[in-house]
């Protein structure tokens, strides 16, 4: 009798063992250091020129003199990294994110897990990568129901431009298109200006980013408003727009 | 006495057993569970599948769950359209004697709706092919205005509040947080489970049927008169043509997405499988029967700049081999897949 119950005993243990072995071992303990890191925080600012971009409310002039206001700015920046003194990058994971004006969080974006030392350059992307725009469902910045994503003819919109002139024409400019020669991805390199970012573990650097409206009617195309209004379409009236705003990005400091 | 301890030694057993089975996901009932397997192959001598749910793990959670969806009318804005509505299974999920869409608010859009199915060889959807991803598919539908009118963010949000949803995505995806991508991704499951390949010609190349004389006669016409384009086993050759329909065109097709004349005028090849089924036939549903398609390839074919080359010379058949190719064309009727349970419409019984 007392045997068997040794027996049932030991099955027991047996099993609870298999119970016990079905959760994840814990990892062995690496004796590589874990890098140290801190993080960044890049702090977008929209201007129209030298002045704060106001929505609704401020009225702005374009090279070609046309008076407008501005309902809506809105674009896609992926793909960052961040280049250290020793030229080595930190590239963002999972590096999408939607800026909108009028949505003061949305401009504000940390990055962490960036190794601690100093850095000297910074490059993204203005817009969503080709592969992000054949791959199927996304989520998060990436999902279509943020409202920048065409669905009649798959892709996102890049950056969004929506007003009206004084005389009342409405404006929308709905910039996108991943392939061919009307592309409209732009990756940029604004310079920190011979600044550094200092990253440690305990200060956190600001990067103060302007992202000027003017450059998307100038330069090396002025838009007159009169002749070009709407772009809702992937095409050459898309690509001109991005040629033009492609320099909209400067770093006007950096905060230690 | 001996009996009664032999049963308490064992009880610790029982108990061990109860613990180890708990390692696994909880069982959970579900009704909807259809009855077959819920697994993909692709069928002897066809070509490799351009989506194999990599990146979607196909679950018969997942399964069930993109079924309710395409199903249910809450995707529509006033709960009255489903994908279902315009895509019946016993079309073979094209909408019978529709000429073209029939969406919300008693709506019409400018497209025939298309059969749907082996949606997983396709690379490109629509007749004009502007939507590159079966997951990213039905957004066109939802937010169309004339078809289901709804803002994705609202879909979700109906999802959300809803009594069965939640619990369905946690069961399929193992979080009951809905996310477009998520909802997408069931869709896709269940739409790529889509296969139609057990026609009567299926079975007659397996050697499991034979042909009649008509029949296969009309195949080998079928091989040498329109193969090129409706090219076997998927009957299409997935590519963009004009069949000669118009002179001037009111609807650019692949034109308009890819904005080159070049394109003007042409639209995806559709598949031939499961044909008697689903007039009216091309993308307005302009013919009401395979008759009248087959007089526009004889005598109806209309001249223009993209007119596709295999056209420019007519095409002769005799009223009887007309006949033939209709005859063989009705082989191309799959049964079973539009009477396939596992694809039935979960909201009638
Ligand atoms: C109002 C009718 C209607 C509704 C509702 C509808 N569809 Fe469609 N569907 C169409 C039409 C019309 C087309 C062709 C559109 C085109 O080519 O522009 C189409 C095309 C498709 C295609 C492309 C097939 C191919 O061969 O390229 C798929 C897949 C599809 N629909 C799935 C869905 C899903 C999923 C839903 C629900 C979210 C849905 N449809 C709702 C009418 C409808
Ligand atoms: C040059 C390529 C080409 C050839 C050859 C061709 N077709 Fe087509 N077929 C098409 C295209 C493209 C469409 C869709 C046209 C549209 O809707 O604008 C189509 C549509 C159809 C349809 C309507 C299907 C539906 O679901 O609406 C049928 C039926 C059909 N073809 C039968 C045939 C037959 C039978 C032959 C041979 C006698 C043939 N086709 C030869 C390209 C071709």
């Amino acid at each position: 009798m007392i045997k068997l119950t040794y027996i049932n005993c030991l099955i027991f243990l047996f099993l609870v063992a298999g119970f016990i072995s079905c959760k994840k071992d814990p990892d062995p303990v690496e004796p590589v250091p874990v890098p140290v890191t801190g993080s960044v925080i890049l702090n977008f600012e929209n201007k129209f020129g030298d002045s704060a971009l106001v929505l609704n409310t401020g009225t702005y002039i374009t090279a070609s003199n046309d008076t407008f206001s501005v309902s809506k700015f809105d674009y896609y920046i992926s793909n960052i990294r961040l280049i250290k003194d020793d030229l080595s990058v930190y590239a963002e994971s999972e590096s999408y994110h939607l800026l909108k004006a009028g949505s003061p969080g949305s401009l504000l974006l940390t990055l962490t897990g960036v190794p601690v030392g100093t850095y000297t350059g910074i490059e993204f992307m203005i817009g969503v990568d080709s592969l992000r725009n054949v791959s199927g469902a996304q989520t998060g910045a990436l999902d279509p129901s943020n409202g920048m994503f065409w669905s009649w003819s798959t892709g996102y919109i890049m950056s969004k431009v929506e007003g009206s002139t004084v005389g009342g024409t409405e404006l929308e400019f709905h910039i996108g298109g991943f392939k061919g020669v009307n592309k409209v991805l732009k990756t940029v390199s604004p310079s920190f200006n011979a600044a550094t970012a200092i990253v440690s573990e305990t200060a956190v650097p600001h990067i103060n980013i302007s992202a000027d409206l003017a450059e998307w009617f100038k330069t090396p195309t002025n838009i007159d408003f009169t002749v070009t209004h709407s772009v809702s379409i992937p095409g050459a009236n898309a690509k001109m727009l991005a040629d033009n705003y492609a320099d909209m990005f400067s770093v006007m400091g950096i905060e230690n | 006495m001996i009996q009664k301890m032999k049963l308490y030694g064992w009880l610790p057993v029982f108990f061990s057993l109860l613990l180890f089975s708990s390692c696994e996901r909880d069982p959970v009932v579900k009704e909807e569970l259809p009855a077959d397997n819920i697994y993909f192959v692709v069928p002897q001598g066809w070509p490799t599948p351009h989506y194999d749910f990599t990146g979607n793990a196909l679950t018969k959670e997942g399964f069930v769950l993109g079924r309710r969806l395409f199903y249910d009318t809450k995707l529509s804005k006033d709960n009255t359209i489903s994908c279902g509505s315009c895509h019946q299974q016993f079309a073979a999920f094209a909408h019978l004697d529709h000429k073209v869409s029939h969406g919300i608010y008693g709506l019409l859009g400018i497209r025939n709706a298309p059969p749907i199915f082996n949606l997983n060889w396709h690379s490109e959807f629509m007749w004009d092919g502007g939507i590159n991803h079966i997951e990213v598919q039905p957004l066109a539908p939802i937010t169309n205005p004339v078809e289901m009118d709804e803002d994705m963010a609202v879909v979700v949000s109906k999802l959300q509040g809803d009594a069965t949803y939640p619990k369905m995505f946690k069961d399929a995806f193992d979080t009951d947080i809905i996310t477009s991508q998520l909802t997408f991704k069931a869709m896709a499951q269940f739409m790529g489970m889509l296969i139609s390949d057990k026609s009567k010609y299926d079975l007659y190349t397996r050697g499991e049927a034979t042909f009649t004389a008509s029949e296969l006669n009309g195949l080998s016409l079928f091989q040498q008169k329109c193969n090129t384009c409706h090219t076997a086993p998927l009957f299409t050759n997935l590519q963009y043509m004009n069949n000669g329909l118009d002179t001037v065109f009111a609807d650019a097709g692949r034109g308009k997405i890819t904005m080159m004349a070049a394109d003007s005028g042409t639209f995806k090849v559709p598949s031939l499988r499961n044909v008697a089924l689903s007039p009216p036939y091309m993308h307005d549903g302009r013919f009401n029967t395979l008759e009248q398609v087959l007089e526009h390839y004889v005598h109806g074919v209309k001249n223009s700049a993209t007119l596709s080359t295999e056209l420019t010379t007519p095409i002769v058949l005799s009223s009887g081999e007309k006949a033939d190719i209709i005859t063989f064309l009705k082989t191309l009727t799959d049964n079973t897949f539009i009477k396939d349970s596992r694809f039935k419409d979960p909201f009638t019984p």
